[in-house]
């Protein structure tokens, strides 16, 4: 019997966020032998795709259009984001943004210019392979109308360099849910693929029970767990809590990238979901910079840990660019 | 003989006490559901009796949810939603909203003491 090979290991996140987002480094173990290289076989008859390993860059909760005491720089952290995403090299191959892209509005046509504005501010990025899901803010309202405008499906699946990627859709019909029609179409969609494919989930709500009275869940995240179970290298990439988290479940694991406007506190302590105060000294530090270790360790072991232990706040992010230890 | 009077009486008076708890309607506590707030937003409940939540929604769809309690509707400004539940474990159970309602949505809830 061959061994499954380590999902901790397909998946590295490095270092985390930099106050904006995960930047991840696939698949290295795509080039082993074994399992991995009837995955890599598997892949070349499929797209014709060379596997081999890349980084990826997921970026979250934006909420262009958000104004408020938690951050009333607007969209300077986005913005900061994209530069320093810019800066990275290589440059990811994939960027993926799950959801609240933009706040919503209630003056009517305010929301879609938010949507534009959204789209003016990525098309800055030098990547240019952007997926994205929706969040609450961009599509509940309107069970996702605009957004399908802007952005396209809510919900899709691709595949890239011998990784399968999954976008689902937890928000647009109004309630934390999948639903039925998006779980059958999931089952369809993943049946192909053998049980060893390296799978990314990326979605908006965490799709366990994190913390249900702050809305933190999905009603019928165990029915998606439940679909990839059989698969052995399940990695799920989510946003919605605007802080940094990494969960274990039994098939899977779950990690929650930070936010771009402002930070919510460590559910485990605190009572109420208030956003954590603006401070303006430090006007990016709580959406991001806290390293992978201060939580539970689970992938606490890499040097850019380290170092974003010992460096903090935006002299932070510019020494970690500038020692090159991003990858 | 005095023992045959004895349960000839008391399995009727038996009968009889269980239909009485049966037809006592549950208390109903009314509720009610706007953005982005339930009024009252604080309720007590004792343990072990059953209730009835009545909940309307004033203004447009909300969800009112409550997963340890069993608590799981769909609001719409039609018609009230009812549940009736029997706590069983005291404590503090926090209600959220959750059909998306607009930007204060994050924060509607309710709480509901169990004692
Ligand atoms: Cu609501």
């Amino acid at each position: 019997m061959s061994k499954p090979f380590d999902r901790r290991k397909f998946l590295k996140v490095s270092g985390m966020s930099l106050g904006v987002g995960a930047l991840i480094s696939v698949a290295p173990a795509l080039g082993a032998g074994g399992p991995a290289a009837r995955v890599r076989d598997f892949f070349r008859r499929r797209n014709g795709e060379v596997v081999k390993p890349f980084t990826l860059v997921q970026l979250s909760d934006a909420h262009v259009g958000f104004q408020g005491p938690p951050n009333p720089t607007g969209t300077k952290a986005f913005e900061r984001a994209i530069d320093i995403v810019n800066g990275l090299n290589p440059q990811p191959e994939l960027i993926l943004f799950t959801g609240d892209l933009t706040h919503e509005a209630e003056v009517p046509g305010e929301h879609a210019r938010r949507m534009q504005l959204f789209q003016t501010l990525t098309s800055r990025l030098k990547t240019k392979k952007v997926l994205y899901v929706p969040g609450e803010h961009d599509a509940a309202l309107d069970n996702g109308v605009l957004y399908r405008q802007f952005f396209g499906e809510t919900h899709y699946a691709f595949d890239h360099r011998g990784v399968h990627f999954i976008a689902l859709d937890n928000v647009s019909s109004g309630k934390p849910a999948v639903g039925a029609e998006q779980i059958e179409w999931l089952k369809r969609d993943i049946a192909r693929y053998p049980h060893t494919t390296p799978i990314v989930v990326f979605t908006h709500r965490p799709l366990f029970d994190l913390r249900p009275d702050w809305e933190w869940f999905t009603r019928d995240g165990d029915d998606v767990l439940n679909v990839l179970a059989p698969y052995e290298n399940v990695t799920i990439l989510y946003g919605h809590i605007h802080r940094h988290d990494v969960h274990e479940s039994e098939h899977a694991m779950h990690y929650a990238s930070r936010s771009m406007i402002f930070a919510f506190p460590d559910p485990t302590t605190t009572g109420d979901k208030k956003p954590v105060p603006f401070d303006k000294e430090k006007p990016f530090a709580n959406l991001g910079l806290q390293s992978l270790a201060e939580r539970r360790g689970r992938l606490g072991v890499d040097d850019v840990e380290l170092s974003l232990q010992e460096f903090s706040g935006t002299d932070g992010v510019q020494q970690i660019l500038k020692s090159g230890e991003l990858l | 003989m005095n023992r045959f009077i004895a349960m000839a009486v008391a399995v009727p008076l038996f009968v009889v006490g269980m239909a009485a708890s049966m037809d006592t309607p549950p208390r109903v506590v009314t509720i009610s559901a706007k953005r982005f707030e339930f009024t009252p937003n604080q309720i007590t409940l004792k343990r072990g009796e059953p209730v009835t939540l009545r909940v309307s929604a004033e203004d447009r769809d909300h969800g009112f949810y409550q997963k340890d309690l069993k608590i799981d509707l769909d609001l719409t400004p039609d018609h009230a939603s009812e549940v009736t539940i029997t706590p069983d474990k005291s404590g503090r159970y926090v209600v959220i909203c959750d059909h998306f309602c607009g930007s204060g949505h994050g924060n509607m809830k309710m709480v509901i003491n169990v004692e």
